[in-house]
């Protein structure tokens, strides 16, 4: 193997392992950033070595001995937290020597509620939005600083910076390293789906930038879900999460154009659909509904989400289900965007009227001021009903909301065109 | 991205009389199973039922025979696909390295990218959305 052959090598070692080596670490030292550093470490360790050693037969388990090491060395030399090093120094060393026989059992042993407390603490609510999804992508999706900050299309030291200020934050609030128990799970469970989700929407409808999606961030948030899935099995909403994702990427690819630019879901060549993805959303979604979730909110997302996958052609879509559906979500949730997607469906299924009627109850809605989505929806409904003058205007108040600027160009199209139907009624 | 991973035995290993598959390599695999799953990897996967079970169909001078068999390779061992979505093909390999296929036995394990939307140029796309529509629903193109 060539040197960076090996480093790419290292590279795919360490992403697959580094969440585990920092959950195993992490409960060991009970602290997250040190246990992050001493992963790195471990791996600069690897770096150095493997290119002239080959990489080992077992790599996680050279990995982690290595940090450990590090980790009672780090432990020795540190004089602030003498008392924690004797404590924890022993605990080390005789985990070390029960696990001598065989390491690689004892890094098995418990990785899930390790990786669990990791997930927990990563999404904290001591931290912020931002922080928290830094944190996640870092330590459990194995992404380093240059690729969230390229993900998210910020500098890399702001990223950096984000990650070192989470890191002290979780420390000075002493952070407890664990899975939250009782009522709390429920809230705090919240929130890591929140972080899960925000990180696949940043992916599929990406809010800055000239790609409509970074179908990379998407993956990595599928794969962070899929994984939460199997560490909480009995958490519907977790399947409900996973499920809504799995259908949604299954269209990532209809959903842009040769030249880049969106289509809308109705006018998607669903021959483009990906069928797996699909089947593994409806099978995440009956294991959500199985579990008695069906009401929960991404279980709801996720259902609606499956009528769409269902329907072979957008004109076989069961818009009176997703009506409905849309109705149950919006009571649970409360959010307007989500009224503004039930007035869609309405519209859907019992014509345009109905729908702006609905759409017309949000329009001095303040949440919704800047939102693009608002106007665009307004001019589509306004369109239909042949008001092409009023929707010409709606159109044109939505390319100057959207950040996006293929999403701008399609937009200020179809004002354009607007423009012109009402040109020839006049 | 996306990979597949099958196991064929390696044709210059010496051929192995067919042992069934150890307990110990079953629950090997069935470990490296639940491992892809859990890291979120795993796509879907499949097993291939020993050869005996199959058919063998040539093709000579136009004409399509099927040949006699049995055509087994005599080892017993299952043999099947996974299919697998990570970032690199570093990473695939680095999974494929962690496949028990080969306890006891010559292995090769074959790792293939998947076709690419970008891969199919599109005079070939336009062939296959006019002729495959039904199949095309089912075939799968990622970025």
């Amino acid at each position: 193997m060539t040197a960076t052959a090996t480093h790419r090598a290292i590279d795919a070692v360490f992403r697959i392992e580094s969440a585990k080596l920092i959950a195993g670490l992490a409960r060991i030292v009970r602290d997250v950033g040190l246990a992050e550093e001493l992963a790195q470490d471990a791996l600069v360790a690897a770096l150095e070595r493997w290119p002239a050693s080959g990489i080992p037969e077992n790599p996680g388990a050279w990995l982690m001995a290595t940090a450990k090491h590090r980790a009672i060395d780090v432990m020795r030399r540190s004089k602030r937290i003498e008392r924690k090093h004797e404590e924890i120094g022993h605990a080390i060393e005789a985990d070390q020597q029960a696990a001598a026989p065989d390491l690689e059992a004892a890094i098995d042993e418990d990785v899930g509620d390790d990786l669990l407390r990791l997930v927990f603490t990563a999404c904290h609510p001591v931290l912020s939005t931002e922080a928290r999804v830094a944190l996640t992508l870092r330590l459990l999706g194995g992404l380093t600083t240059e690729e969230i900050a390229r993900a998210y299309l910020v500098p890399e030291p702001t990223v950096a910076q984000r990650i070192v200020r989470a890191k002290r934050t979780l420390a000075e609030a002493k952070v407890p390293f664990e899975v939250p128990r009782g009522e709390e799970l429920a809230a705090r469970l919240s929130s890591v789906l929140q972080v899960i989700y925000l990180v696949f929407n940043e992916g599929y409808s990406a809010t800055a930038g000239d790609d409509v999606m970074r179908p990379a961030l998407c993956e990595d948030a599928l794969r962070l879900g899929r994984i939460l899935a199997e560490l909480l099995p009995k958490e519907p909403e977790v399947h409900g999460l996973v499920a809504l994702m799995e259908i949604q990427a299954s269209r990532a690819r209809a959903r842009v154009g040769p030249s880049g630019e969106p289509i809308l879901l109705l006018d998607q060549n669903r021959a483009r659909w990906d069928q797996l993805l699909i089947r593994r959303g409806l099978t995440a979604l009956s294991r959500a509904e199985a579990l008695g979730g069906a009401q929960g909110p991404y279980a709801l997302q996720a259902a609606i989400a499956a009528c769409h996958a269902r329907a072979r052609a957008a004109e076989e879509t069961d818009w009176i289900r997703i009506a409905a559906l849309y109705t149950a979500l919006a009571e649970i949730t409360g959010s307007p965007v989500v009224e503004l997607n039930r007035a869609v469906a309405f519209s859907m299924a019992f014509g345009p009227a109905a729908g702006l009627m609905l759409v017309d109850t949000l329009v001095s809605e303040p949440s919704l001021a800047s939102y693009h989505l608002l106007p665009s929806v307004r001019g589509d409904l306004l369109a239909k009903l042949g008001r092409d003058a009023e929707a010409r205007v709606e159109f044109e108040r939505a390319a100057s909301l959207a950040r996006n600027t293929r999403e701008r160009a399609l937009l200020l199209e179809r004002a354009a065109a607007c423009a012109r139907a009402s040109a020839r009624t006049d | 991205m996306r990979f597949m991973i099958c196991a064929a035995p390696d044709p210059n290993a010496p051929k192995t009389e067919g042992a069934p598959p150890s307990d110990e390599l079953i629950a090997a695999y069935m470990k490296f199973n639940e491992d892809l799953t859990k890291a979120g990897v795993l796509v879907t996967s499949e097993g291939v039922n020993p050869g005996r079970q199959g058919a063998r169909l040539g093709i000579k001078d136009g004409k399509r025979v099927v040949l006699d068999g049995p055509f087994v390779e005599t080892k017993e061992l299952v043999g099947g696909f996974y299919l697998i979505d990570v970032n690199s093909r570093e990473e695939a390999i680095e999974w494929a390295l962690r496949c028990p296929t080969g306890i006891g036995h010559d292995d090769i394990l074959t790792i293939l990218p998947m076709t690419n939307a970008e891969d199919i140029p599109p005079e070939m796309m336009a062939i296959v959305e006019k002729a495959a529509p039904t199949w095309l629903r089912t075939f799968w193109k990622k970025k």
